[in-house]
């Protein structure tokens, strides 16, 4: 279960903003999460904590192919990103990373600042301040296997072992 | 039931008839990553244990977005893809080779039927070749890169039906913008799109990469278009092997047909910080502008140089703009060099990089500075895109650009071409 505050952003948030081309000279993950979002809202990066939770529009992720870009997100301690779509290689880019998504055609309604609990199972995401519920839709299962892992490299070991 | 272009090269890449919604397991012709990207691939590939790529011949390393290095630490990553290409023989294109999508589409070994992976987003471009031709991410990458063959979700197709033809000094840049501006930033996403109608028929194959490179700016996997004897000419002229050309079956299956009537646009721009922000030149034309910027992926081609060259010949930049020119590839470097292109653009004061990505990602070779407007032929406006997230980014052709960097704003270049 995750348990979080929120972070807003808006519509189309693109991989530039997440990670701009600038800081693509690391691979390292530390290092990538100092810069995440910085141009989308400066302080977002010192402010995030283990465990919260990114709320965003439509097309979350569109633009570059760069893995860096959930790389970043998932390394600045965000447990996961909730928005009303992702764009295509951003959502497979974020699974295969282990950072897990959530689709919510009524994300802009929750509130920023706002600590929720998300279950990554059913798609619930409640509010605790107010109590109100939210629903995702579900992560199917061989996703939510990708993600209890870590991601596509320790799933795939994982499974080479236990065959 | 009939299928589309996408169902029938994934069919023949599963060994299997396949259609829109299937998973499928492909085989993969041709894997490219560029120094953005390739790095954390090869060390993802270490991870997953890889020893040796699938086909080396098969495998392309392109260092173009920070061409040459601009710091130490790109010099390190540059290194490691070098050392890579050379220990198991893969296609390395190193500095001043060009941008990845130009050296792959005249490399020969891409064309009609087959399947491409590319560790960046506008690998799309290649569906002009009639390939199905996508953007991955490191990690898919590198699962390629190991066993050849690659997981895809068989995408339904929107058949984009242009009607043509362009008006005078209207071209594929415009017409790619107009549609992102109707479609938006995700009105494809997951789909594929085909391009097809008379306005895409006219076109050079320069111009069908400009129109194809764009299809992921509304989201789309890949913009496919239909093979004919511009694209068999192409292929022949780049040493193309053999391809098996598909075309859609007259019963295929759409997510939707959209039809758009292109005889009576005008240039077209996309106006900060959005791709499908997009007015007509008329309307945002007295813009000023601290930098014009012709080259990329989209627009960095022979033709875009040459419609530059006519329009700034005889000409001089504005005195307070900036005009970087970074041809696309080695190849369009020397031919607009032979044909004097060059000579015209500089004599009117543009700087001439080397061919590569740098201005149009912000790694290198033109950053703006804090307010300032950049008029651009890439096909990304996004905030802090070129390396600063203070600058305003407008995306036209290179027509338009080439006048606006005469005129100081964003300007109409029809009137230069009369």
């Amino acid at each position: 279960m995750i348990e979080g505050r929120v972070f807003k952003f808006g519509d189309h948030i693109d991989t530039d903003l997440i990670i701009p081309a600038r800081y693509l000279n690391t691979s390292d993950p530390a290092e990538l999460a100092k810069h995440c979002l910085e141009d989308a809202d400066p302080s977002f990066a010192k402010e995030v904590r283990p465990g919260d939770v990114i709320v965003a529009g439509v097309n979350f992720g569109c633009g570059s192919s760069r893995e860096h870009a959930p790389l970043a997100i998932k390394a600045a301690g965000v447990a996961c990103v909730v928005a009303q779509s992702f764009a295509r290689i951003f959502y497979r880019n974020a699974f295969n990373i282990g950072l897990p998504l959530l689709e919510c055609p009524d994300a802009p309604r929750i509130p920023a600042g706002s600590r929720v609990r998300v279950d990554l199972q059913s798609g619930r995401i409640e509010v605790l301040d107010t109590g109100e519920v939210f629903t995702a839709r579900p992560i199917p299962p061989f996703m939510q296997e990708i993600i209890a892992a870590g991601g596509l490299i320790p799933y795939v070991e994982k499974r080479l072992k236990t065959r | 039931m009939g299928q589309t272009i996408a169902e029938k090269i994934l069919s023949q890449a599963a060994g299997r008839q396949v259609q829109a919604g299937e998973i499928v397991v492909a085989r993969v012709d041709q894997v490219m990553a560029q120094d953005g990207t390739a790095p954390l691939a090869i060390q993802v590939f270490r991870q997953m244990g890889g020893k040796n790529p699938f086909d080396p011949k098969r495998v392309n390393l392109v260092i173009d977005h920070s061409a040459p290095s601009p710091t130490e630490s790109i010099s390190n990553l540059h290194k490691m893809m070098r050392e890579f290409a050379w220990e198991h023989g893969c296609h390395l294109y190193d500095v001043g080779d060009g941008v990845c999508h130009q050296v792959m589409v005249e490399s020969g070994r891409v064309g009609p039927g087959c399947v491409v992976v590319g560790a960046d987003s506008h690998t799309c471009t290649y569906g002009a070749l009639g390939a199905f031709a996508t953007g991955v991410g490191s990690t898919d990458l590198a699962a390629a890169l190991i066993s050849g063959r690659l997981w895809f979700k068989v995408p339904e197709t929107i058949k984009v039906v242009c009607h043509g033809p362009l008006p005078p000094g209207v071209f594929a840049k415009d017409l790619i913008l107009y549609l992102i501006g109707r479609f938006t930033a995700d009105g494809a996403t997951y789909k594929a799109v085909e391009y097809t109608g008379s306005a895409i028929k006219e076109l050079s194959m320069e111009g069908r990469f400009t129109v194809a490179n764009m299809a992921v700016e509304m989201g789309a996997k890949v913009g496919l278009m239909e093979v004919d004897e511009k694209t068999w000419e192409w292929l022949r002229e780049h040493g193309g092997g053999e391809f098996t050309a598909f075309s859609s079956d007259p019963d295929a299956v759409y997510a939707k047909v959209v039809e758009f009537d292109l005889t009576s646009i005008s240039p077209q721009v996309a106006c900060p910080h959005r791709v499908d922000n997009v007015s007509p030149v008329e309307k945002v034309a007295g813009t000023k502008i601290d930098q014009a910027f012709i080259g990329t992926c989209t627009n960095g081609r022979l033709e875009d140089l040459r419609v530059a060259a006519q329009i700034l010949a005889g000409r001089k930049i504005h005195p307070r703009v900036r005009l970087v020119v970074a041809p696309a590839s080695r190849k369009v470097y020397l031919q607009a060099m032979r044909e004097g292109i060059l000579a015209t653009l500089v004599e009117a004061g543009a700087a001439v990089v080397t061919p590569g990505c740098g201005p149009c990602v912000g790694t290198h070779n033109g950053v703006p500075a804090d307010g300032e407007v950049v008029v651009s032929t890439a096909n990304r406006n996004f905030k802090g895109r070129m390396g600063n997230a203070k600058a305003e980014i407008y995306l036209a052709s290179p027509a338009t650009v080439a006048a606006s960097a005469i005129a100081g704003e964003i300007t109409d270049p029809r009137p230069f071409l009369k």
